[in-house]
């Protein structure tokens, strides 16, 4: 659909190159107040205040690091580009990251900030109202038969004895071939699933603390303009003095409340890994080896470990020891789940 | 008609909207409500936090899906991830009957998230009924739609709404959610008589009816739902009660929503309404 006018109104002349008010005068009849070009513009406007509205609504952060003049033309040609093809104005911004990253132009001198946001906040839509499953429990963990690639947790409990889990084979990259002892989990073979709305997302910027700041920042009803203008200068000094930096974070839900969790490099490629369906082995083999693909470590790292190599000095029980530490902290968020 | 076969039988009073801004009020205070209305796309999500909400609304009321997406009237072919999860929902909330718009909105698998009005014309008639048993049967639940309002007409109508609404849920069979305001509102920018339209309606397949706010523009009204009920529309609805008898009856009101009491009470003025068509049906 063609946007509106500067002034908000339809424009005079369809993608088509024909002239609107001569398509309406085709199709709608005229009253005795308004034209038939009158009668579709109350649509037409209708429905670019709804989407505009909707896309705003869903990115506060995105409207505050590009402010709001490049904001409304970001979202009248991403709207324009991707109508919504969804049954819920949830999903408007579902294209927006992909739209976005082939458009700099939209986002000038600040292309990866904004990207960052978007993905935060699409993530955040997302987690807030994906599925919630059964967490697996401590005991599911100790008694998960190693011999059961796919579906360890529903396998009956043939195993008797039973200790806490040990990582340090897994922990050990040169490992991939050695067998857990008896009564532990075997990470050869453990293949373990996370929460639907878990979200992991390897950031350029802090925007994590940039959009809490924002959200905080906003009343739910501005009381004046004065207090508006505040905000806004609050605001795009916030974006200013935002300094690149990675992070690696997880957007998760406790108590269905979305909430934003910071994560060692390590601890994301395991939790990474694990989503894409590797073992416990070979997640954990990939956090300690030097990333190859991610452009994102290329970009920021200054260790010069040769590809497949640890690029990590913790030894091997430390290394082993984080991992187990984070294995309690995800466990007691709940964030393995059986599998189908 | 207090129940009938497209309400389930039932014999609901006066309800409201169920929005968020409501939520703390209603589960802390558990107010006295006869019914909630959802918006059923609100609610066809996987999980979180408005799934919790709406399991703990219903733990102690009743509550009727209402949808805003279905598109009965477009040409498009029904969305069937749609209707999964509008199933999955309907199972959840064991809504007895489901409502939604005698409207399209998609063209190609674009959304414009409105609802527009249909052309009057018997071939619309015909795909809009076929897209209503459709639906019926794949959500095993009654099916009633909803008169929209609207702000244009189109050249190749060959009937009146009414008509083609009577027209529409003859051929399927189905119940009608009577909006009284958006009767109002078309009255007003179609220059038709509100009472004609009313009087036409087969009163025995009106499951549910709407009452809502409107704006009033220089040349049109809009359909807004941001206000109280004006006394002209409490005069469609008496009328209209006259014609059904005592129906279950919603408040519409999504933008600008005043506290929770303000929005009952708003409502409750129906009842002397619903208590008059009581009366006259005892005598």
């Amino acid at each position: 659909m063609t946007p509106l006018t500067p002034s908000d109104r339809m424009r005079r002349i369809g993608p088509d190159g024909r002239s609107l008010a001569h398509t309406a005068k085709e199709i709608i009849k005229p009253n005795d107040r308004l034209t038939a070009f009158e009668r579709l513009e109350i649509y037409n406007r209708q429905y670019w205040f709804r989407i505009l509205d909707g896309l705003s609504d869903d990115f506060p952060g995105l409207r505050a690091v590009l402010g709001d003049r490049r904001f409304n033309k970001l979202s009248q040609h991403y709207l324009t580009d991707c109508p919504s093809r969804s049954f819920t104005m949830r999903d408007l911004g579902s294209r927006l990251e992909n739209w976005l990253a082939k458009r700099p132009q939209y986002a000038p001198g600040r292309l990866q900030l904004a990207l960052d946001m978007v993905r935060l906040e699409w993530a955040e839509i997302e987690a807030f109202d994906a599925a919630f499953e059964t967490p697996l429990t401590a005991t599911d963990l100790t008694h998960a038969d190693p011999g059961s690639a796919h579906d360890p947790y529903h396998s009956k409990a043939s195993r008797t004895t039973s200790s806490a889990p040990s990582f340090q084979n897994a922990a050990s990259p040169g490992a991939q071939n050695s067998v857990a002892p008896k009564g532990s989990i075997d990470p050869a073979k453990l293949r373990l699933r996370l929460q639907p709305y878990i979200r992991l997302l390897p950031l350029h910027y802090p925007v994590d603390d940039l959009l809490l700041a924002i959200k905080q920042d906003t009343p739910a009803d501005i009381a004046s303009n004065a207090m508006e203008e505040r905000q806004k200068r609050k605001k795009v000094s916030a974006v200013a003095r935002l300094k690149p930096a990675l992070v690696y974070l997880a957007v998760h839900r406790i108590d269905n409340t979305v909430y934003f969790r910071r994560l060692e490099r390590e601890e994301f490629t395991i939790l990474d890994q694990l989503r894409r369906g590797r073992t416990l082995e070979q997640a954990i083999s990939a956090a300690f080896r030097q990333p190859r693909t991610s452009k994102l470590t290329r970009a920021n790292s200054r260790r010069k470990s040769a590809p497949g190599k640890p690029t990590t000095s913790r030894s091997v029980e430390q290394r082993a020891a984080d991992v187990a530490s984070w294995f309690q902290n995800w466990s007691s968020l709940g964030w393995f789940v059986r599998q189908p | 008609m207090p129940a009938n076969r497209f309400n389930n039988f039932t014999t609901y009073g006066v309800g409201i909207g169920l929005r968020i801004p409501h939520y703390d009020h209603i589960l802390r205070r558990k107010p006295t409500c006869d019914w909630f209305e959802i918006i059923s796309e609100n609610f066809m999500i996987d999980g979180g936090r408005p799934l919790q909400i709406l399991d703990q609304i219903l733990e102690r009321y009743k509550v009727v899906q209402h949808g805003v997406s279905m598109y009965f009237g477009s040409a498009d072919k029904l969305n069937r991830d749609h209707l999964r999860r509008l199933k999955t929902l309907v199972k959840r909330t064991k809504t007895p009957w489901l409502s939604d718009h005698l409207c399209w909105g998609s063209v190609d698998g674009r959304y414009t998230h409105d609802l527009l009005p249909m052309p009057y014309t018997f071939e619309a008639a015909r795909l809009t009924a076929q897209k209503i048993k459709e639906v019926r049967d794949f959500l095993e639940v009654p099916i009633v739609v909803e008169n929209v309002s609207s702000y244009a007409e189109y050249h190749v109508s060959e009937m009146t709404e009414w008509e083609f609404l009577n027209e529409v849920v003859e051929r399927a069979d189905c119940g009608i959610l009577l909006d009284v305001n958006n009767i109002y509102v078309s009255s007003q920018n179609h220059s038709f008589d509100p009472a004609m339209y009313l009087n036409s309606i087969p009163a025995g397949r009106v499951a549910q009816i709407h009452i809502a706010g409107h704006s009033k523009y220089r040349k049109y009204i809009l359909d807004t739902h941001d206000h109280p009920v004006i006394d002209p529309v409490w005069k469609l609805y008496d009328r209209a009660i006259q014609r059904t008898g005592h129906t279950a009856t919603l408040l519409e009101w999504d933008d600008h929503i005043p506290s929770f009491d303000e929005v009952h009470h708003e409502a409750l003025k129906a009842n002397k309404y619903l208590a008059s068509a009581s009366l006259a049906a005892a005598v």
